[in-house]
């Protein structure tokens, strides 16, 4: 008769069950037992695995929140939608203890992405970051700005050898991070401070030209403009290309996909947009936050802390390959076995570009993506104007939501 | 000038509105009250994500909507799907209606497996299509082209149009078969009797008198045809301007949390709805099963 009463948790004198809903990662499971075994029977914490794709996962979220659902306790959040989440009123700020915490030793970047005007709504758990990958048997130097690779491309096009800079064009989230990493590039800016108002200035002008020259220079794959993260990979995993600008999973794929080219395969710093001015990339990741309809926020903060604990984030880093947020990780001796990139990683993430900080995020993103694809249809100065202008009716929720 | 009615009509009558009412009750509460809400908040700045802007602002959201490319894109390619499937699934349903009318042998099994279609779930009958059609994982992708067909918006909307016809042309075939029915074997014996071909038996006797029937399954397929969603979230999740008006919705109200616009959207497709049930109604003469002059006492 006990049992199953204890199965339910959360009942009284029972253990709390943390809920944590968290997108699927293939060892984490081993994190939380860990953190459950510390917890020593003050809480328990629970793995509900969001789906796959990302709309499918705050989907999901946002429509429980809406309706005050207390069973979620720990949320994992793509850092594009925390402040989303805390102008809603759906999540709790990290204060005090928790807070300094959170904060001892974190990336500049990561950290930015969790707050809301001015106070903290999430853990950075993981953070994450593009390179440029590309053939060190067909380029000597990796070349530091777009123009640059551009140029090396179609040299090495004329040559007839393998020439494709391959990366995400489809129209969807991965065609805004490119943008964002070329506007924060150029110095530009897409939204002012606040994230009030859209400006798209000259940096952002820029920004489109350089997106616009890359789409028409006859060195992308013909399906750029489809192209997603893992058609990418393929792709320079099939030996098409001499230049890759994606993700750091690609590494390990590329090992066990291609052991062959592997050899091959050098990493760089994303190409800058002005010669000497070094890119900011755009950083992805996830934070965690605690629901504001949780029956134990106290355990939750608790559990959310432990799950992204130096020791827990270096286990998910070798173990799962996403990279930590705590920068002293990167000295660990252990990284550089499982992470042979990581001093360019860490460089990128050091001036990391955040994409645009406001609760609307997903309007906007979804503005932006659809305006921006085809990139090879996009005239700089009048696509600033119309961005401008649909933008800033997204960020006021005015406008209609492309479907 | 109508009779006075007498007694016992006004008896039946009284009768009749107390049965109808606890089913009156419930339409109002599941069915009106929605209705309603969803009005009241197309008139409000209403956003989940800015939930202390909350504010009333008229027909504001009205305006942008109706002013929107994207709606009218949207608003194009419902139109498109609604009248391309249920002219196609007309032809198609009657040809199978029938086949299953006439069959002599194996009469139940016909009609069975015809509605097999209908009887599976959308949202799975379109991730078959889905993967059928994606390269690598289906056997339909690299039977036309090269390319991955789901991408392009030609190819993309036929994908979508075939499978709505593939799932609802039983219902169609059902209706009219329905229809069929009604048709008196006597007149028919009587048509060919006198010399008439199958063509103009066909034309002549059985789709004047299947008329009704004929109306009823357009309304109903055509009612539905315009609400279409399941496939098109499974298959191309309105990419590449394949969205449905009921897609933008789903998306405005789902994704973008903007109960004001996506409600203003829902208002927009219950009166188009309502609008091609008047017009089926008053102009075509539809009428409700049950409903016509014959029926009546």
């Amino acid at each position: 008769m006990l049992l199953p009463l204890a199965a339910c948790g959360g009942g009284d004198g029972g253990v709390p069950t943390i809920n944590l809903y968290y997108p699927p990662e293939q060892n984490l499971q081993t994190v939380i037992d860990n953190c459950n075994e510390q917890a020593q029977g003050r809480y328990r914490i629970e793995y509900r695995v969001l789906p796959r794709g990302a709309d499918d996962q705050r989907v999901q979220m946002v429509r429980r929140l809406a309706a005050g659902d207390r069973g979620m306790d720990v949320l994992g959040l793509d850092v594009t939608w925390t402040q989303e989440f805390a102008s809603a009123n759906w999540i709790l700020p990290w204060t005090g203890d928790a807070r300094a915490e959170v904060e001892r030793g974190t990336l500049a970047g990561p950290l930015e992405s969790a707050r809301y005007e001015d106070e903290l709504f999430g853990a950075p758990k993981n953070t994450n970051v593009q390179l440029l990958w590309y053939r060190t048997d067909l380029v000597e130097q990796p070349p530091e700005t777009w123009d640059d690779m551009i140029a090396q491309a179609q040299r090495l096009k004329e040559q007839g050898q393998p020439y494709q800079v391959l990366t995400m064009g489809a129209q969807y989230e991965g065609l805004v991070a490119f943008y964002n990493t070329l506007v924060a590039s150029a110095g530009g800016q897409i939204l002012n401070e606040d994230g009030t108002e859209a400006v798209f200035d000259e940096g952002a002008v820029r920004a489109l030209e350089v997106l616009q020259r890359f789409a028409t220079a006859g060195v992308t794959s013909a399906s750029f403009t489809n192209a997603l993260e893992d058609d990418v990979r393929l792709a320079f995993q099939s030996g098409n290309g001499a230049f890759q600008l994606n993700w750091p999973f690609v590494y390990p794929a590329l090992q066990e996909g291609a052991p062959e080219l592997a050899d091959k395969v050098g990493w760089a710093r994303y190409p800058g947009v002005d010669a000497g001015q070094p890119s900011r990339v755009t950083i992805g990741g996830v934070n965690l936050a605690v629901s504001r309809f949780s029956d134990h926020p106290d355990e939750a903060f608790e559990a959310a802390l432990c799950i992204r604990d130096a020791e827990n984030q270096k286990f998910s880093a070798i173990n799962d390959g996403v990279p930590p947020t705590i920068e002293s990780i990167y000295a660990d001796p252990e990284m550089t076995e499982a992470y042979p990139m990581k001093d360019e990683i860490l460089a990128e993430l050091r001036d990391g570009a955040t994409r645009p900080l406001t609760p609307a995020y997903q309007n906007v993103s979804t503005v932006l993506s659809v305006t921006l694809s085809p990139p090879s249809a996009i005239r700089p100065q009048e696509t600033a104007d119309e961005l401008r202008r649909s933008v800033q009716d997204a960020l006021e929720s005015k406008g209609v939501l492309p479907g | 000038m109508k009779a006075p009615l007498s007694e016992g009509k006004k008896a039946e009558r009284r009768l009749g509105w107390l049965l109808c009412a606890p089913a009156a009750l419930v339409m109002v509460a599941v069915t009106a009250y929605p209705i309603f809400y969803s009005v009241w908040l197309s008139l409000q700045r209403f956003d989940l994500k800015f939930p202390d802007q909350r504010e009333f602002i008229g027909l504001e959201n009205y305006v942008t909507v109706l002013t929107n490319e994207f709606w009218w894109t949207a608003f194009g390619v419902t139109m498109l799907i609604t009248v391309v499937t249920v002219a196609v699934e007309l032809v198609l349903g009657m040809g199978l209606a029938i086949i299953m009318h006439r069959t002599i042998i194996g009469r139940g099994l016909v009609r069975t497996s015809a509605l097999i279609p209908y009887g599976i779930v959308t949202v799975v009958a379109a991730f078959s299509w889905r993967y059928a059609w994606t390269p690598d994982t289906g056997y339909l992708a690299n039977l036309f082209s090269d390319g991955a067909p789901l991408t392009e918006r030609a190819s993309a909307l036929g994908i979508i149009m075939l499978a709505e016809i593939w799932k609802t042309t039983p219902f169609m075939a059902l209706l009219l078969m329905a229809g069929l029915a009604l048709v008196p074997d006597d007149l028919l014996k009587a048509a060919s009797m006198d010399g008439a071909s199958a063509w103009q038996r066909f034309t002549k006797v059985m789709l004047p008198v299947m008329k009704p029937a004929i109306l009823v399954a357009l309304l109903f397929r055509t009612l539905d045809a315009f609400r279409v969603f399941d496939n098109i979230y499974v298959l191309t999740a309105g990419a590449n301007q394949t969205s449905s008006v009921s897609m933008l919705a789903y998306n405005n109200l789902m994704k973008g949390l903007n109960l004001g616009i996506g409600s203003t959207m829902s208002v927009l497709i219950f009166l188009t709805v309502a609008v091609i049930a008047f017009i089926f109604v008053k102009l075509f003469g539809t009428a409700a099963p049950g409903s016509s002059d014959e029926g009546r006492r």
